[in-house]
């Protein structure tokens, strides 16, 4: 069970309301979120818009506003919110013992699982 | 019997009048007294008598009281002031307890007589005590007066737990208001599912499923054997509920909302004609010609109301027949709302299905919404909807109005703007398409058409609608109908009236910095609560806005919140479209030297930037350096003697200047030397928006003076100050805001300036927009009327500054807020690792 899922180390290193970055060798960069009401989410740092890192956006609620030209993300779902059209893929995450685990076929693609 | 004494022919016409008693003074007494006035305001001499000690006020609103989101005073439907100006008295706390019809007199419990020509009952409903053992014990209350809701309020006081039984509407809001005080709450229901009066099984599931998730404990199907006691401090008191199957569940406090029953013992006593209400015909008549009966106690062609809406119809045709233009009553159609925020639900008609009734129902799991409309002969006959109520109006008016629906019977289920094949999905046409008569308040019972004409008689905002006609007055569920009405009947002359912060709140931006003041907040959170935002954390509009207006209010004492700050501001760079960030160190005056360009050379080789640009504010851009490396990049140009030039903040940007008097042939003053003194007093400091400022040594003007924010154009004989102009979107010259002799004056008024702006503009709003919409007339004002405001703005901008003054760079670079710069960690798989 732990191998399907990567430790990329303690939830304390995201303070509430920001996120951080996990580039992927020959993948694409993930944005690990901590929300306000401290729940955690990962999605790829990439706006289904302009490819503007999320990461970078102010958080509020479960919802991301990218940095470049202000849509908002679902950070549940990926999708663009408001009269925007657009999806962002997720990666499932999972809070345990104080430690945070990425679905590793999600972010390192089915090949390499 | 007390006749009234006449003094003379010229008191005939007062004493005159009828005499009209109204035994009452809740929802329904109150209406049929407004009612009546409208009509004809001196008609009759009004007494009113209530049982209970108090104005009257919205009874349905006792729900949001007893959850915390209303006070007493909110829902007082009529103050002293009104019985007073409408000549009525009031004679509260003294219930009537008989009706001599023989005399026309009625006797209150003091022993009071009062004499009537027009009786009117409006004694409501009582609420249904279901007889089982352990009724009476204290703990055990019903939910029907503001009574009933402060003794829940004190029991919720201590905490524990709560059995509410009935999972009617009055029981479910009870249950939410005492879980929302923080007590355990357990709702026993007898019936399968939840409202089933108002709700099929569906969406009575879909309500059940929403309520335990909040905490609540549901039992259905659930019979109450008896309430069980114990011994308390005071003697006996409730301790807890059994059930016909055995169960027991404990309690502090027992509220029973079963049901009501119209309170019919006064008519009936007085041999009026009773079966389960007090019996009226189409006016509102009772058995005896001189005595009416109105609201819940009554019973009229066979049906027994215990809604409001239907109560505002019978008072209409009550007051028609008692003021000579009779209009008559024919039953209501009811639909229902629950108010328990958070949960959308509406129920109209009937839903009971049956012979001939053609379903049509649409679910959304994801959304949690449940929609359910019933057709019969091609007409609606009712709907059911969870989740998403916003064509609840327009279904209700359909049903009413029962028209057919063959035409759109494929598309009703989608909602009006659907329906209407996309032509109502502006939900201003939605409303224009409501008729006159439909209702558009449910708490006070206000049809479209008088809202309308409140608005046209000058109610031209949302308050004045809510004060003036009571729409959107109470519950506030209506609010967007109001708006919308408001918009269609004003067309643009709505839009006079303040803009919202955002749409996390109703209040605007000078409301919003007037209350940050007044009410000392002094953090993002408690602006939130004690504003009633509506979102948890706010969003990427007003975080950025409150971090500002709270910097600005309190100098020294508020912390910078970092995760309301938009990334340039928190990464002290200017975010790119590839996400790499460009960075502008700062040059006083547009100065440099052969060190500071060195260092900068330096950096664009270390860092391999792609390339430097002078910028339009005469300083150096590097670009493409990426947001791990910024740090050092900063430490860097640090170490020659550079701090943040502040190019991506809301916030002074540059001093432009051109060479003046030291160099130039034409140079009337050291515009350099002016330059570079306003920078050095003003970068660092935080703004509503970027702000430029510009220092020219002659009317020739090569610094831009006169299209920045703030600009100096020096002359002979001083420095003429430049404010409001912008070369951006919309190009605007600078109005002339005064001329003034000497640099320390011209650096004086630029710091009172500046800070006049960071008081009054809104966030975003740069000085253009500011002084179009204040006037120039206001901001010379603001600076120049009282002879000390230039001074005391100066000193506060002095003050602010104190605390900004430190270079945000020197501080990443020394290690602050490192995580900001670094990655997490990176994944490298296998196959990459060789």
């Amino acid at each position: 069970m732990i191998g399907d899922w990567l430790d990329i180390g303690p939830t304390d290193q995201i303070a509430p309301g920001n996120a951080r970055t996990l580039p992927v060798k020959g993948g694409e960069e993930i944005a690990v979120f901590h929300t306000l009401d401290n729940r955690f989410y990962a999605l790829v740092n990439r706006c289904p818009h302009k490819q503007g890192p999320l990461s970078q956006g102010i958080v509020h609620g479960n919802v991301v506003t990218c940095p470049l030209h202000n849509w908002n993300i679902s950070l549940r779902t990926g999708e663009a919110l408001g009269d925007d059209e657009g999806c962002v893929p997720t990666i499932p995450l999972r809070v345990d013992a104080g430690r945070l685990y990425l679905l590793r076929e999600a972010v390192v693609g089915k090949k390499a699982a | 019997m007390n006749a009234p004494m006449t003094f003379g022919n010229d008191k005939q016409a007062i004493t005159h009048r009828e005499r009209l008693v109204v035994i009452g003074n809740g929802m329904a007494g109150c209406r049929a007294v407004e009612e009546i006035l409208a009509r004809d305001p001196g008609r009759y001499a009004i007494a009113i008598f209530g049982a209970e000690p108090r104005v009257n006020y919205n009874r349905i609103m006792l729900s949001p009281v007893l959850a915390g989101e209303k006070a007493f005073d909110d829902i007082v439907i009529n103050s002293a002031e009104w019985y007073a100006q409408n000549g009525i008295e009031l004679i509260a706390g003294d219930p009537v307890e008989q009706i001599d019809r023989a005399t026309q007199t009625v006797i209150a419990r003091s022993g009071r007589v009062e004499p009537y020509d027009r009786l009117l009952i409006a004694t409501g409903s009582d609420p249904f005590i279901i007889p089982v053992p352990g009724r009476k014990l204290p703990g055990v209350v019903t939910f029907r007066d503001l009574d009933d809701v402060d003794r829940m309020l004190a029991a919720a006081e201590k905490g524990g737990s709560a059995v509410v039984i009935g999972g009617g509407l009055l029981g479910l809001e009870a249950a939410h208001g005492l879980s929302l005080r923080g007590m355990a709450v357990t709702v026993i229901h007898l019936m399968p599912t939840l409202m089933e009066r108002q709700l099929d099984e569906a969406a009575g599931w879909l309500l059940k499923a929403e309520l335990e998730r909040r905490g609540q404990t549901i039992l259905t199907g659930a019979d109450t054997a008896e309430i069980i006691g114990k011994d308390g401090p005071d003697g006996e008191c409730v301790a807890g509920v059994r059930l016909k199957d055995g169960r027991e569940i404990a309690a502090d406090i027992v509220v029973m909302a079963v049901g009501i029953r119209p309170a019919t013992a006064l008519a009936k006593a007085a041999g009026l004609d009773v079966e389960r209400g007090i019996m009226v015909d189409d006016h509102m008549i009772t058995s005896d010609p001189a005595i009416m009966a109105v609201g819940e106690c009554v019973q009229h062609r066979g049906t027994c109301y215990g809604l409001v809406a239907p109560l505002w119809d019978m008072c209409r045709a009550l007051a028609g027949h008692a003021t000579g233009a009779p209009s008559g009553y024919t039953g209501s159609v009811t639909s229902t709302k629950l108010k328990v925020s958070g949960i959308d639900l509406f129920s109209a008609g009937d839903f009971s299905g049956g012979e001939g009734a053609e379903d049509i129902v649409m679910r959304d799991a994801a959304r949690g919404a449940y929609k359910r409309v019933i057709v019969r002969d091609g007409k609606l006959v009712g709907a059911v909807l969870y989740g998403d109520t916003a064509d609840g109006s327009w279904y209700f008016d359909l049903l009413r109005k029962g028209e057919d629906v063959s035409a759109i019977r494929d598309a009703l289920i989608f909602g009006q703007a659907f329906a209407s094949g996309g032509a109502l999905a502006d939900p201003n046409a939605a409303v224009a398409a409501l008729s006159d008569d439909a209702e558009i308040c449910g708490c006070n019972g206000v049809s479209k058409a008088t809202v309308v004409a409140t608005i046209r008689q000058g109610a031209c905002s949302l308050d004045a609608v809510r004060s003036q006609c009571k729409a959107s007055a109470s519950c506030g569920s209506c609010t967007g109908l109001v708006e919308s009405l408001l918009r269609l009947t004003l067309g643009d002359e709505i839009e006079a009236g303040p803009k919202t912060l955002c749409k996390c709140t109703s209040f605007s931006h000078d409301d919003v910095r007037r209350l940050i003041l007044e009410k000392e907040l002094k953090a993002i959170p408690q602006v939130l609560q004690e504003l009633h935002w509506s979102t948890a954390d706010g969003c990427s509009s007003c975080r950025p806005a409150l971090n500002y207006y709270l910097l600005c209010a309190w100098p020294g004492e508020y912390e910078d919140d970092q995760q309301s700050r938009f990334v340039n501001e928190r990464l002290h760079a200017n975010i790119q479209k590839d996400g790499t960030y460009s960075v502008v160190p700062r040059m006083w005056g547009g100065i440099t030297s052969p060190q500071e360009l060195r260092a900068i050379a330096d950096v664009v080789e270390k860092y391999d930037a792609p390339m430097v640009k002078v910028t339009g504010g005469q300083r150096l851009d590097i670009f493409g350096i990426r947001k791990e490396d910024l740090p050092a990049v900063w430490a860097d140009l640090n170490a020659a003697g550079m701090v943040s030039g502040h190019a991506y903040g809301k916030s002074l940007r540059t001093v432009k200047t051109c060479v003046g008097s030291e160099w130039c042939r034409f140079g009337t003053q050291d515009s350099t030397g002016l330059g570079v003194k306003i920078e050095r007093m003003t970068w660092g400091s935080w703004m509503p928006h970027k702000f430029k400022i510009a220092v020219s040594g002659c009317p020739r003007n090569c610094a831009e003076a006169t299209i920045k924010d703030f600009g100096v154009v020096c002359v002979d004989s001083g420095y003429e100050l430049h404010v409001g102009g912008n070369g951006g979107i919309k190009v605007r010259a600078t109005d002339l805001l005064c001329k003034v002799a000497t640099e320390e004056e011209a650096l004086e008024v630029c710091a009172a300036f500046v800070q006049l702006y960071r008081e009054q503009a809104h966030y975003l709003e740069r000085t253009a927009p500011w002084i179009e919409r204040v006037g120039l007339a206001a901001v010379k004002a603001g600076l120049f009327d009282d002879p000390g405001a230039v001074r005391r703005l100066a000193a506060r901008f002095r003050h602010s500054q104190q605390f900004m003054q430190d270079d945000p760079w020197a501080r990443r670079a020394a290690g602050e807020d490192a995580e900001l710069h670094r990655h997490l960690a990176e994944v490298r798989p296998m196959e990459f690792a060789q």
